[in-house]
């Protein structure tokens, strides 16, 4: 299987990612390299086989349903760019 | 030629934890932006999701109720795009393993047909938080309180034939998630939230494109909604167009359903296994724990009234309608004894007052106990159904006990044979033309002719004379 540019190009708009036009054909490669790694995976027989999820052999821990944080507002806040009334603010969204 | 109408519904019921799915922050509705938003919630460097231990325990609740198979293994995914509302990129749902497999609801149907509705899984997942659209200088506000709160997020089968199917299969659900106590079913506050799939087909053939519509936050616009994205379908069909599959928003004020701006790679989502989260298991322990404490569902309480109370099926389904309301009533009956007079009283008098003042069964002024109370003296004729309703309003009012209102008006009833008899005797003493004219009017007409001497009898004695004494009198002395 081989990517096209553009292909590549909606992968890297899905992802947030910058690719600028001459790196394109080096991505594609690239990505092309891992699905074929990919491909050959899927040519061994693995009826029989549980999908695995995860690596680990573990279940998931639970923790109890209790408020264990507190308020930390200002703390966080005082990383963020930009916030206004206790919001955080970000460069205009429209739905 | 017809149409057929074909729905299934994505319900998200925000589960009623303390603390949110994967951190410890509080899940309390109404606190100042992002004070309720920790580490985790704001997807900051180095954290890693816990999951809530009780978010589990009533996704097992609600599979329970709707007598559906278990995950027991259950695996969280990423459902990755980018939003403001969204700090990590990604929701944390599930995809290919639920939590709550295959289950089934039935519905009673206004002709008192049944209907059985298939739910095809129900998954966990968070919520994500609030963007604010108003202007900050040309920028956009984000509350992240929301941001990680528990949803279950119930996918119906396509199973549902109109507006009216659909709008009691979603109340269906928000009782049952109700009675089981997994969510509180507020559609005000987002706690509950309906979105429609919606297509229109010939009969027998295939399902034709749906629209998903979203941003309905009443029964009532659900069902508006639905029909006003049916008859757009048609007409679209009908004149030759096609139905492109996409999101639709309804609008109230204008009672249409709109195209939201499609976004180029809408539902790209590129799921895939959360690495942060190994899967759930869930093991016998946790599941007897789950349902140790299940509460009657609707179906068999509904079912039970009838049998225990002899109430008829609109009364059953009426009183059952929630689950403060049955226990309402099943207060109520405990207290006064008659389960027909309890149950005329909730779906008459209460349910009307309560109307009347845009209240909730648990925000009555008049609780059970009062109420009982007040019954009770109707039972043992101390005053009349009719004087019973005058002291409700007053009770209402907040004017004390039953027993304190009918003291102080002067309510009792009058069984004093002596002093009814003396009304009696002045009523007939004062109306001789319609004594002489009923006692030469046949047996029939008699029947009828006595109403006008108990209505005088009566008002003559302001309605506190007991009803079954007066007509005995009226009859030996006429």
């Amino acid at each position: 299987m081989t990517l096209k540019r553009t292909e590549v190009e909606k992968i890297a708009h899905l992802a947030r990612l910058q690719v600028t036009a001459d790196e394109l054909d080096a991505v594609a490669g690239d990505l092309t390299n891992i699905l074929d790694l990919v491909a050959q995976m899927e040519s061994v027989d693995t009826e029989g086989v549980t999908p695995m999820a995860h690596p680990l052999h573990m279940a998931q821990r639970l923790r109890e349903d209790e408020v264990t944080e507190s308020d930390q507002r200002e703390r966080f806040q005082a990383i963020a760019p930009a916030t206004e009334n206790g919001l955080y603010l970000v460069p205009k969204v429209i739905d | 030629m017809n149409w057929e109408t074909v729905i299934g519904l994505e319900i998200h019921a925000q589960l009623a934890t303390k603390s949110k799915i994967f951190s410890g922050a509080s899940t309390a509705f109404g606190a100042a932006p992002n004070t309720q938003a920790c580490a985790v919630d704001l997807g900051l460097p180095g954290v890693l999701p816990v999951l809530n231990r009780g978010a589990v325990l009533m996704a097992i609740k609600f599979a329970a109720a709707i007598d559906a198979e278990l995950g027991r293994r259950s695996v969280f995914a990423r459902k990755n795009y980018f939003y403001p509302d969204l700090p990590k990129g990604y929701q944390i749902s599930q995809f290919e393993l639920p939590i709550v497999g295959r289950g089934r609801v039935e519905l009673l149907l206004e002709n008192g047909d049944t209907r059985t509705i298939g739910v095809t899984r129900a998954h966990l997942e968070e919520d994500a938080g609030k963007s604010l659209h108003q202007d900050f200088h040309g920028m956009t506000g984000v509350d992240l309180n929301r941001a990680g709160t528990p949803l279950l997020e119930i996918v119906s089968e396509p199973d549902m034939r109109s507006a009216r199917e659909a709008v009691a299969y979603a109340r269906k659900i928000h009782q049952i998630v109700q009675y089981i106590g997994i969510c509180d079913g507020n559609m005000q506050e987002g706690s509950f939230r309906v979105d429609a799939n919606v297509s229109v087909r010939r009969p027998g053939e295939e399902l034709g494109t749906r629209t998903e519509l979203k941003n309905i936050n009443s029964f009532r616009f659900l069902e508006r909604a639905i029909n006003f994205e049916v008859e757009r379908q048609i007409e679209l069909l009908e004149s030759g167009g096609r139905v492109v599959q996409e999101t639709r928003l309804y609008d109230a004020d204008r009672d249409e359903t709109r195209s939201m701006r499609t976004k180029e790679e809408a539902n790209d989502y590129r799921y895939f296994p959360d690495p942060d989260l190994l899967p759930v298991e869930l093991d016998d322990a946790l599941i007897a724990e789950a349902t140790a404490d299940m509460p009657e569902l609707p179906d068999a309480r509904r079912q039970r009234f009838c049998d225990q109370y002899g109430l008829g099926a609109a009364d059953a389904q009426q009183l059952t309608a929630s689950r403060a309301l049955a226990d309402y009533y099943e207060q109520l009956v405990a207290v006064c004894g008659e389960a027909k007079m309890a149950a005329n009283w909730i779906v008459g008098e209460l349910s009307g007052a309560l109307n009347r003042e845009g209240l909730a069964i648990e925000q009555s002024p008049v609780d059970a106990g009062a109420l009982g109370g007040l019954l009770q003296r109707v039972v043992d004729n101390t005053i009349s159904g009719k004087i019973a309703k005058q002291v409700f309003e007053a009770m209402w009012q907040g004017e004390g006990t039953a027993d304190a209102i009918i003291e102080a008006r002067g309510l009792k009833q009058i069984t004093d044979s002596g002093a009814i008899e003396r009304i009696v005797d002045q009523v007939l003493a004062d109306n001789p033309e319609q004594v002489a004219n009923y006692r030469a009017a046949d047996e029939k007409k008699r029947a009828k002719m006595i109403g006008f001497f108990v209505g005088q009898v009566m008002k003559a004695s302001k309605g506190k004379a007991n009803p079954q004494q007066v007509n005995q009198l009226l009859r030996g002395k006429l």
